[in-house]
């Protein structure tokens, strides 16, 4: 934890942020350069920073959900959405579209949701093991 | 046969893994998960095996992109062998796992990265493509450095950081020999490889990128001279874990030296087999010698895996079908034996208190005479006494090497196999005949009843498969000549990836590549 | 370029192999990163260095309409990152953990698995 008022002010206002962009960089990958794997990435660089400025605990009473449990819930949602194509009769994987919106985007989700857990659950390992 | 069974080998495992981490707070819920999902795997093995004898090779094209451009699922026979074996194991170490994994381990997320490892294994056994081998290859490692550190005991992380380190260069190296073979052709599917390898113009570089292959998958293998980090490492960690790594993870490299040694480079093969040969033959020596010198079960135990990769590779070196069939055959068998040596181990230390070495083990006839009998089968196994399954595997190999000519080979593999009676000797000398040491190492802990059946049922039923193989090896054997026939011709693997239809155009550089 | 880049990756390579013989564990550590990174320099190299626009087909065609970056080397890249960046953080998280367990990271000195003969 630092306690540099520069950082801690600088992060509530970057966090939002950041949020925000990882949401577009992850919607924009549906058609563009952009994607899960960069958007969860943005998203957990977010997290940490706030767990650098106040700490690991004020970042788990912010996130709320276990980061274990998002990255169970991203594998699941990234997953399923594959079986969809058995409905057609075709492989695993194949896209499903209806409109312009298709089962690629819920994969984008599911490999966000586990970025984001799974570096989260190593922030908040390696630095809860530091604060100690 | 539809695409979904091709693939199912990895969707199972890989989902039962995302079940057990949704239920993370719930290790009762995480066991019967993981054991259903083992059974599952086990019952899809079967079919998809049976599948694949009888119509031949199954090819799934995920996401219906065409070969060679996207990810291919190809299941031939060794590879139907190869996962319907893996979860016949995955089967028996998750019911041993639910009597032998404790509180701690299984808080850690113990059965949850264990179907993991499975999803790495059983991907690595069913692409086609070389570079999704690398990434399940990737898979079964994570997986391993966490089952190997889970519990965090001193001499667990100690052994940790050299599997990490080793294990990190050879990980380097594959992708590197990846990386050059796909600049080369332009592909990175196994069949279209095997297609294009011989109208590369410089056969030199290719020479060189499979010794590249060979280092890679040597280090994963265990071959001499990559093979010390085995012995380091294998004897620390829990006991299910243990007896997955020995039965798996070293076959997983023994499968992909075979997989590309008999699909990708077949032009050399007196320059990349010979290595081979001669890197078989040392690993047999040094292994069956580590194992003579260790004082300890598991360290033994260890030194004997090494040892019999050696017997495994030595048949790819000969390269015959026969001596293909034979590294096929030997592969089931010692997979089965290993696992059961290893949880074997794994009570024996259970009923000694805590501690393998040779000091303080012995009485087991007195204490245990029905253990005695079940741990016979394994142990008269490795050593290939007939009938069980070890001596026809034995008998193969030699006859293989005979038919070859390798007449130095078939002196070493015979050598190992009296010093491995030897270390047989020893072993049951010290274990069930000596008089126990007095005090035990540590207090033995008495199992409740039906813990104790848990330990034992994988056992019982490891041991029945290794007599089964034995009393009548016929139906292996057959199997394993069809898988022999099939990696010596490969042409109806690559038919059944590519549809047979020449004159494709390549993901690079087609101009460039083919004159 | 292509010359340049493959002297790149052999110095990296060389740099990463000196790094390998030492016996700090932090050191073999950077080695590791040094050499993953030369890999991925060599994937790119390998892949024919190309450039142009990203290769996405504009809305309406079927086909490519202009030269575009080969997409397949910067995909393996991006695996072969994501999963060295896991493997380094295992790695790392491991190297502290070991020294705790043991307060050295000298490899020579780390034998709490194959403890020296007594006897």
């Amino acid at each position: 934890m630092m306690e540099s008022l520069i950082l801690r002010t600088g992060v509530r206002l970057l966090l939002p942020l950041m949020l925000l962009f990882s949401i577009f960089i992850l919607w924009r990958g549906h058609n563009e350069p952009g994607g899960g794997f960069v958007g969860g990435l943005i998203c957990a660089v977010g997290f940490a920073l706030h767990a650098i400025a106040f700490g690991v605990k004020a970042m788990r009473d912010m996130l709320r959900i276990d980061p274990r449990t998002i990255l169970g819930t991203g594998l699941l949602v990234g997953i399923t959405p594959g079986f969809l194509g058995a409905l057609s009769d075709e492989p695993y994987m194949t896209a499903q579209w209806l409109g312009a919106l298709g089962t690629p985007v819920l994969f984008d989700i599911g490999v966000y949701l586990v970025v984001v857990g799974a570096i989260l659950a190593m922030v908040q390992t390696l630095m809860a093991e530091g604060e100690d | 046969m539809t695409p979904w069974l091709t693939a199912a080998p990895i969707l199972v495992p890989m989902l039962t893994a995302a079940l057990c981490v949704a239920a993370w707070k719930y290790p009762v819920a995480q066991r019967v998960l993981s054991l259903l999902g083992s059974l599952i795997l086990l019952v899809i093995g079967g079919i998809l095996g049976r599948g694949v004898m009888e119509q031949g090779v199954q090819v799934a094209q995920m996401g219906a992109w065409a070969a060679p451009f996207g990810i291919t699922l190809v299941v031939d026979p060794l590879s139907a062998v190869m996962v319907f074996i893996s979860a016949v194991m995955g089967f028996c170490v998750a019911l041993h796992a639910l009597g032998d994994i404790d509180p701690v381990r299984e808080r850690g997320g113990y059965h949850v990265v264990f179907q993991m490892l499975m999803t790495g294994v059983c991907g690595a056994f069913v692409t086609g493509d070389l570079f999704n081998m690398y990434v399940w290859f990737e898979v079964m490692l994570i997986s391993s450095f966490v089952l190997l550190s889970l519990g965090g005991v001193r001499e667990q992380i100690d052994a940790a950081v050299k599997y990490v380190c080793i294990n990190m260069v050879a990980t380097a190296c594959l992708l590197l020999a990846v990386a050059l073979l796909y600049g080369v052709t332009g592909t990175l599917n196994m069949a279209d490889l095997s297609l294009r390898v011989p109208d590369v113009p410089s056969q030199p570089v290719i020479s060189a990128i499979a010794v590249l292959f060979i280092i890679a998958f040597g280090m994963k293998a265990a071959l001499f001279p990559f093979f010390f980090w085995l012995p380091a490492t294998y004897h620390t960690p829990a006991v299910s874990v243990q007896a997955i790594f020995a039965g798996l993870l070293t076959k997983v490299g023994v499968y992909a030296l075979i997989r590309v040694f008999t699909l990708i480079f077949t032009g050399d093969t007196a320059w990349t087999h010979g290595i081979l040969m001669w890197m078989a033959g040392i690993t047999m020596i040094v292994g069956v010698l580590g194992s003579l010198a260790a004082r300890d079960l598991h360290r033994a135990w260890s030194w004997q895996v090494v040892a019999h990769i050696g017997s495994m590779v030595m048949g790819l070196a000969i390269s015959t079908p026969l001596a293909l069939a034979a590294a096929a055959f030997y592969m089931v068998h010692d997979i089965v034996v290993k696992t059961n040596l290893f949880l074997g181990a794994g009570l024996v230390r259970r009923l000694a208190g805590g501690s393998t070495d040779y000091k303080y083990l012995g009485g087991l006839f007195k204490t245990a005479p029905w253990l005695c009998l079940l741990l016979f089968v394994p142990l008269g196994s490795l050593a290939g006494f007939p009938p069980l399954s070890g001596f026809w595997g034995k008998l193969l190999l030699v006859r293989a090497g005979l038919e070859a000519e390798q007449y130095v080979m078939v002196g070493v593999l015979l050598l190992t196999g009296l010093l491995t009676i030897w270390l047989v000797g020893r072993v049951w000398a010290e274990m069930v005949w000596k008089a126990p040491a007095e005090p035990p190492a540590e207090p033995v802990q008495p199992l409740s009843a039906a813990r104790s059946y848990v330990l034992i049922l994988p056992l019982l039923l490891l041991s029945l498969i290794t007599v089964a193989i034995g009393v009548n090896p016929e139906r292996l054997m057959n199997a394993a000549g069809q898988v022999g026939d099939s990696l010596h011709d490969n042409t109806a693997y690559v038919e059944a990836v590519l549809g047979g239809s020449p004159g494709r155009p390549t993901l690079l550089g087609a101009a460039e590549v083919s004159p | 370029m292509e010359v340049i880049m493959a002297l790149t990756v052999g110095g990296m390579v060389a740099g990463s192999v000196y790094l390998f013989l030492s016996r700090q564990y932090l050191r073999v550590m950077f080695g590791v990163i040094v050499l993953s990174n030369a890999v991925n320099v060599a994937i790119l190299t390998v892949g024919r260095l190309t450039s142009g626009r990203a290769p996405l087909i504009s809305r309406g065609n079927e086909v490519m309409d202009q030269a575009a970056a080969n997409p397949l080397p910067q995909a393996l890249i991006l695996t072969a990152i994501v999963i060295g960046f896991g493997l380094l953080a295992f790695a790392l998280a491991l190297g502290y953990r070991a020294y705790q367990e043991m307060g050295t990271l000298d490899t020579a000195a780390m034998r709490a698995a194959e403890p020296e003969d007594k006897r």
